[in-house]
């Protein structure tokens, strides 16, 4: 865990949870593994605390416990997934993905269950129908069998899974009552359950209510037919999801989007059939792309081939064709892309950076491997002692390396040759560290511009409150001019001003956490390919 | 990196021209201090992404976190109190406590040294007020209630604010009429629990970040 990471997790916790849990959270991420005793000796909170703080984070599946050193008959103990914590940067882009393919409902269900960690299906249900009937007009309610309905749907798309049931490692003590040791208990990989993605036969039927009728308030403590069954969203499948649109996005990009349909085709085809780590999608014959194909597309089949020759010569490698049979045989690439759309990203980075001249002397380095210095001006084409400048700058960011090549053993600098290159993983993993820097950074910001304005920002809430109560109960346009003009003008303004600025502070970080995305999926790519 | 160059004498030893600059050419002064905090940038950043979808998920942020802040998975600590005990202590809204969950956890799925009490919710007579009476009635409670609902009405404000459809409007306003209820009818008193401000939270708040607006 490096310190960005620790400090980005930190400021997420604190954001969602609370002080209590950010400082039992970073304390539990730098040290490692810890049991509840030694964490709440050292954090020197309350153990009420500590013990409701590891609550949430389990709850969340941001902490996990198991069987500690001492074996099953010791304590348990604690361990942060820190993966899991940077998720949360995400949520919006998850919900927003579920709105885009199943709708407000999806939507809801999927905001739910994120928000509250793991949710049992009848649970989730009742919530879902009972917001979406609030927002309806008088009269109306959601049925539960449609939020039922989308709910399957997402199960079987793999958008969401069961919780995996927690196997003991150990038995806990039959006869002892005075000193009961604590269960161990090891949740186990959610894939590896058979019944990941069954529905339960719950009997649901109803409707959504509107809060104001009598009911009580927890809608989790009703106990339906499917007590003890969790499900959370699999995250796995969203980040699936996200790369194949980064792919089809950067395919539309850099050809057309005929090319880009054909490349949504093949990957909607080998959805279910393609391991999450593959290198690579299922085999596909031209064929089969051509039969599903969506006839609003309006691509005629000599045109499909024509297109698939394209996509298999551009030299970003999306398309692969490995073989002959049934017309053609083609592949999508998957880490091959992943590679590009990384590299991609560098490439501009340096540009946005340092300037167009010094992305050119980064994307020769990054073809041609290794240089020295007299080539690199040459190939360039940039003078001398500008191309030494840039070289050395992007030296000092880390961008690019020096290699030694000694002629003799001594390495004498006179008779050694210096070569600069550029290796792209390293060089992934280093700007992946700046973005976890950037959001932090953006997170602190945010929060002080906040404290700054905590005095007119808590006026503005009071005002609006009473503008709120006083339309309520019908009151006249006067007095509600009195009470607008109770924020003065240049108020107004610096309240437009920070708000302003919070948007952009807020969008910089969803548009950083997407930079993140592609970074750390090309670094894992590698990592499942050795 | 750079190697063995040179190792501080002032003779180097290798071939200057290897490494690309002449013999008179004055090297670049050595930094005396740290780099500055807030370097001068020599391009100006892109412009960040706009449209419908940058839109929407700015809101959907900035929802969540707002939200997030009124679930029971957000915990305080419970205020030490450092003051003499005071006879409103008793009557005060049931404050956090260390040693007691504000939500029902499964317990099988958690290891049973964190099996906490769990906080009943408080939640008293409701179903006996009709419908009708309630909407008038929140919004008096609304006005009078201003103070404690403030959290609330952050959350109810930041959404009017924002010009994208919302889907939770009015969760507050059951909420408020909860909560009014809870106050009115608690302990018996003829008083609204309200008014006893005993003016502690005055300046106590700044270490907490309870009150924070969020925008």
């Amino acid at each position: 865990m490096t310190t960005q990471e620790v400090r980005l997790c930190g400021l997420l916790l604190q954001e969602h949870f609370g002080n209590v849990v950010e400082k039992v959270g970073t304390h539990l991420i730098r040290s490692g593994v810890l049991t509840l005793r030694a964490l709440a000796h050292e954090t020197k909170l309350p153990l009420d605390l500590v013990k409701k703080s590891l609550c949430v984070l389990v709850q969340h599946g941001m902490c996990t416990f198991g069987a500690g050193r001492r074996g099953p008959a010791g304590p348990v103990e604690y361990r942060i997934n820190c993966e899991h914590v940077f998720h949360m940067l995400r949520y919006p882009r998850y919900i927003y993905t579920a709105k885009s393919l199943y709708g407000d409902t999806g939507e809801l269900i999927v905001e739910e269950i994120l928000q509250r960690g793991h949710m049992t299906m009848s649970s989730t249900v009742k919530t879902v129908a009972d917001r979406l009937t609030h927002n309806m007009p008088e009269g109306q309610s959601m049925d539960y069998s449609e939020v039922v309905s989308v709910f399957s749907q997402l199960v079987e798309t793999h958008f969401l899974q069961r919780c995996p049931p927690l196997a003991s490692a150990g038995s806990s003590s039959s006869g002892a009552v005075d000193t009961p040791l604590p269960v161990a208990t090891q949740p186990t990989e959610p894939e590896s359950h058979p019944d990941c993605y069954k529905l339960p036969y719950i009997n649901l039927t109803g409707q959504g209510k509107r809060r104001r009728s009598s009911e009580d308030g927890e809608a989790d403590q009703c106990c339906g037919d499917d007590d003890g069954i969790y499900w959370q969203v699999n995250f796995q499948r969203f980040h699936l999801h996200f790369r194949d649109q980064a792919i089809i996005s950067a395919v539309s990009c850099k050809l057309d989007q005929s090319s880009s349909e054909i490349v949504r085709t093949m990957l909607r085809m080998s959805e279910v059939t393609t391991p999450a780590h593959a290198a690579f999608t299922q085999a596909l014959s031209a064929n089969e792309i051509f039969r599903a194909l969506l006839s609003s597309y309006n691509i005629a089949r000599p045109i499909l081939d024509q297109y698939l020759s394209l996509l298999v010569d551009d030299p970003m490698e999306f398309v692969g064709k490995t073989g002959d049979s049934g017309g053609g045989m083609y592949v999508v690439n998957l880490h091959r892309a992943l590679a590009n759309l990384a590299r991609a990203t560098l490439e501009s980075v340096v540009q946005e950076r340092f300037g167009s001249r010094s992305a050119r002397i980064f994307r020769l380095l990054l073809r041609k491997r290794h240089l020295e210095q007299k080539q690199v001006e040459d190939f360039a084409m940039i003078p001398a002692k500008e191309a030494k400048d840039m070289l050395y700058k992007l030296l000092s960011e880390n961008l690019v390396q020096l290699q030694e090549i000694p002629k003799t053993p001594d390495y004498a600098p006179s008779r050694t040759f210096y070569l600069y290159t550029v290796n792209q993983l390293p060089t992934a993993r280093l700007l992946l560290q700046h973005c976890y820097k950037t959001v932090g950074n953006l997170i602190e910001r945010r929060l002080y511009e906040t404290k700054e304005n905590k005095r007119l920002l808590e006026k503005s809430q009071r005002i609006e409150a009473i503008l709120a109560s006083l339309q309520a109960t019908g009151a006249e346009a006067a007095q509600l001019t009195e009470v607008e003009e109770m924020i003065t003008v240049p108020e107004r303004q610096q309240l437009e001003s920070l708000r302003h600025h919070i948007n952009k502070l807020d969008s910089s970080e969803n548009q950083v956490d997407e930079t993140i995305f592609l970074l750390k999926s090309y670094i894992n790519s590698t990592q499942a390919s050795l | 990196m750079a190697g063995s160059r040179g190792r501080g004498r002032s003779q180097f030893s290798f071939s200057v021209d290897a490494l690309g600059f002449g013999r008179g050419d004055c090297l670049p002064s050595s930094a005396h201090t740290p780099s500055p905090l807030y370097p001068p940038m020599q391009f100006r950043p892109v412009p960040l992404h706009t449209g419908e979808e940058v839109d929407y998920m700015l809101a959907l942020k900035q929802e969540l976190r707002a939200s997030s802040k009124n679930l029971p998975f957000h915990i305080k600590a419970a205020r030490t109190k450092t003051d003499v005990a005071r006879y409103s202590d008793k009557y005060q809204n049931g404050e956090t406590k260390n040693n007691c969950i504000e939500w029902s956890p499964d317990w099988s799925r958690m290891p049973k040294e964190l099996c906490i009490k769990v906080r009943k919710p408080r939640k008293t007579v409701i179903g006996a007020k009709p419908q009708l009476t309630r909407k008038p009635k929140a919004a008096a409670g609304k006005e009078e209630v201003l103070q404690k609902l403030e959290k609330r009405e952050e959350e109810q404000h930041s959404e009017e604010e924002e010009d994208e459809e919302k889907k939770k409007q009015n969760e507050e306003e059951p909420d408020a009429d909860e909560d009014y209820d809870e106050e009115e009818l608690e302990d018996e008193t003829d008083y609204i629990m309200s008014y006893f401000d005993n003016g502690e939270d005055f300046g106590a708040d700044s270490e907490d970040n309870m009150d924070e607006a969020v925008y």
